[in-house]
């Protein structure tokens, strides 16, 4: 038997003719010392004498191919770790006119609240100091810890005034769904300092990634993730997420959107059958994903029918839905000419580059 | 519950016995306007010969228990005793009531006291008559294969299934069901397949989407291997609980996101049953997703064949893309259809996997609340040539090898 390649292609950017907004931009702490001027002597301590070394993510496996394009991984560190390397790949090669950073560090799968709160706030610190403020075109997403919501909410309210922050960063599987009430003092310190609330691919909640357990393969892991973030979506909107906080909006990254037409079929019908339940919500559910929601477009899990790609971005009933993504250093597409769904109006296609996210992220 | 636990709304006593067995049960029609639908369904009958416009096949009815100790003469006295005593210990977690008592219809409670689908006779009346069924395919939704103690688990699907044969599958020759088997144990659910599954009654086995394990997982071969062995495809129904939330986003708050959701726990497992190399091994074996929507398959499809072309080095078993195996292997019944704002958007879906003309099979659900009516089931656009009959009877028709009527060969 001879062994698949498991090579990802050669990273390249492309000019697409504007400049572009890319709502998802990974990057990578590069190792636990690159936190230490942002802990404590206390916590240093801790890391160097306990068996804590950080976080252990296993939603981005360090060797598979769909996590890090050829050519993205630094000297030292993992790709995404290089600001420099960020800077030539992401941001000149797509002529990026803002770019914004999700490091997805797994604080949430830290069982101790402190260490979780401790880490994230350390992510958030190195985050502001090394890549913000050393580079205008960047912003940010906020880590924190999901499990104690308060302690998230502090952390919220501790940095989400810098300029720099623009969301708050969930993984998307999680102990519970977002929308439950627990997850609300979350979504009202975002509401308060203007931040989208955003899930992401990923998360070490301790649950199963689906209803039946746990899978096998990673590969099974990365293409239930779809699923998970469709509970959330339901979720969000039957728990009144959107009723309670009326200027609150939530961007999925990462999330894929070509299963949001259908989705969004399954849950209005029964929504009109089962609305009994949730008496605050005041319009089936797709309104509110359309006022409210906003996906980023990779991956596209694509036809190879582009004529399907066409049929679906009509159902998806708005122009105002998707919002242009790299997913840098992620393989998504094999060629830069890959990354927007052929057959866009002019109109749709500068939405997507650049104008959803300028509106929705208040640029 | 008995008569006089109705819930509002039921027929009263006096329409049950509707002279010809069809008045009512028709979309937008009421039972009051019972002299009203007899002349409507006499017109139809003439028109086509059945008051549907098509032959009907219902891939998914369930029957019920009249009573709590129905199946106490099937059971070995050991179990009747761990019945009393003890009952059903499942992978709880997963209680979300339901809108409605049972589930059902508020007209579907029959005439002599028992739960809604407990009467054969009342069975025929309200469905297999009212719509002049072909076949119908029988659910027993009683949870025996999710039960922890496995003997328990055996032997109460040994029961559910001679209680099958004797309420359900030799009185009424338009009756098929699926096999209940104690599924999450390989080596008994083998026995039992052994024991039952060669009556022809039994058209495929039944699970429920919600097992302990993904159900690609090497634990299930077994049982593939039985099936495949008898050419029985699995029938799998939304439901079931097998400790775990039912996405990875832990557990929702609402029945509405337990019923909804229950699309995305069907996907999982479709996901588990292509990347574990299931249909490699078991290349006959046919695998029927029953009440978990379908709109969802053609991106399932793409996501899952983006996915593989990157990480083909993990699952090597692999032959084939993994929206073929999807194609090849996998009918869907139709209820709950997924209803698009607009009917056309139908037609693209379709487009989207044409193999669905030959994988859909429809289902009412009865006597379940969100019934889907034959009448009013398809969209109302210009479907495909033949699509509608397919979807209606001939795909099952084929999957289940079932005459053409009854009676016929």
């Amino acid at each position: 038997m001879t062994l698949e390649s498991i090579a990802a292609p050669e990273v390249r950017g492309l000019n697409l003719g504007q400049p572009v907004i890319d709502v998802d931009i990974n990057c990578t702490v590069p190792s636990i010392e690159a936190l230490y001027p942002y802990l404590t002597e206390h916590w240093r301590e801790y890391i160097t004498t306990s068996a804590f070394k950080g976080a252990i993510d296993t939603s981005y496996p360090r060797g598979a191919p769909t996590t890090a394009l050829s050519g993205t991984t630094p000297e030292k560190g993992p790709a995404g770790s290089s600001l420099e390397l960020v800077q030539k790949q992401v941001l000149d090669a797509w002529n990026v006119e803002y770019g914004i950073l999700n490091c997805y560090y797994a604080v949430d799968g830290l069982h101790n609240p402190d260490t979780a709160a401790t880490m994230a706030s350390a992510v958030n610190d190195w985050l502001r100091a090394e890549w913000l403020e050393r580079d205008s075109r960047l912003r940010a997403s906020i880590l924190v810890g999901p499990r104690v919501p308060e302690m998230a909410a502090k952390e919220i309210d501790r940095v989400g005034d810098h300029p720099g922050f623009v969301q708050v960063l969930l993984p998307v599987m999680s102990e519970g769904p977002y929308g439950h009430r627990r997850y609300w003092p979350i979504m009202e310190a975002a509401e308060r300092h203007d931040l989208v609330v955003s899930l992401q691919f990923g998360g070490a909640p301790g649950n199963p990634p689906t209803g039946a357990g746990w899978p096998s393969y990673y590969l099974e892991d990365y293409v239930t993730m779809s699923q998970i973030f469709q509970t959330q979506l339901l979720n969000l909107v039957v728990e009144g997420v959107f009723d309670q906080f009326p200027k609150l909006r939530i961007a999925f990254v990462e999330s894929g959107w070509t299963w949001l037409p259908s989705y969004l079929w399954r849950i209005d019908k029964d929504w009109k059958g089962l609305r009994r339940e949730v008496p605050w919500n005041k319009q089936v559910p797709s309104e509110y994903v359309k006022e409210r929601m906003k996906f980023s477009l990779q991956p596209l899990d694509a036809s190879p029918d582009p004529r399907h790609m066409t049929m679906l971005l009509d159902q998806l009933g708005s122009d105002d839905l998707l919002m242009f993504s790299t997913d840098y250093p992620h393989w998504q597409f094999d060629t830069p000419e890959q990354a927007l769904p052929v057959g866009l109006s002019e109109t749709q296609r500068r939405k997507i580059l650049s104008e959803n996210a300028r509106a929705f992220y208040r640029f | 519950m008995n008569m006089m636990q109705r819930p509002v709304g039921s027929p009263s006593p006096s329409q049950w016995g509707y002279p010809g067995g069809r008045g009512w049960g028709f979309h937008n029609s009421h039972p009051n306007e019972g002299d009203d639908v007899m002349v409507l369904t006499a017109e139809r009958t003439e028109a086509h010969g059945r008051p549907t416009s098509y032959a009907v096949i219902d891939c998914d009815i369930h029957p019920n228990l009249a009573k709590p100790d129905a199946l106490d003469k099937y059971l070995p006295e050991r179990w009747v005793q761990y019945r009393k005593a003890i009952g059903g210990r499942g992978y709880s977690g997963s209680y979300y009531p339901r809108a409605v008592p049972n589930a059902s219809r508020t007209d579907a409670w029959p005439p002599n006291g028992g739960p809604p689908s407990s009467d054969l006779s009342f069975m025929r009346y309200q469905l297999l008559d009212a719509y002049d069924m072909d076949f119908g395919v029988l659910q027993p939704l009683l949870g025996a294969g999710g039960q922890r103690n496995l003997e328990w688990s055996a032997a109460e699907a040994s029961a559910i299934n001679e209680w099958q044969i004797e309420t359900w599958l030799d009185p009424e020759p338009r009756l098929r069901s699926g096999l209940v088997i104690p599924y999450e144990d390989g080596d008994l659910t083998v026995k039992e397949i052994e024991r039952r599954g060669s009556h022809p009654g039994f058209v495929q086995l039944m699970l429920a989407i919600r097992t302990s394990e993904p159900l690609g997982r090497r634990k299930y071969w077994k049982m593939y291997e039985a099936a495949e062995a008898l050419g029985l495809p699995i029938g799998i129904h939304f439901g079931g609980q097998g400790g775990y939330p039912i996405s990875g986003a832990g557990w929702p708050s609402m029945y509405l996101e337990d019923h909804a959701g229950m699309s995305t726990a069907f996907q999982a497992q479709v996901i588990s049953f292509i990347t574990e190399g299931v249909f490699e091994q078991f290349p006959n074996l046919k695998i029927v997703l029953i009440e978990g929507g379908f709109a969802w398959v053609p991106v399932l499809g793409w996501r899952l064949d983006a996915a593989w072309k990157k990480l083909k080095f993990e699952v090597p078993h692999l032959k084939r893309a993994p929206s073929e195996y999807l194609r090849d292997h996998f009918w869907l019944t139709t209820q709950p259809m997924e209803e698009p704002p607009r009917p056309e958007q139908f037609l693209e879906l379709i487009e989207m996997a044409p193999w669905l003309q030959d994988k859909l099979m429809f289902a009412t659900d009865y006597p379940h609340w969100d019934f889907d009516d034959p009448e009013a089931a398809l969209p109302k656009v210009k479907l495909p040539d033949g699509f509608a009959e397919q979807v209606m009877a001939e795909n099952a028709r084929t999957l289940y090898k079932l005459p053409t009527r009854v009676g016929q060969k």
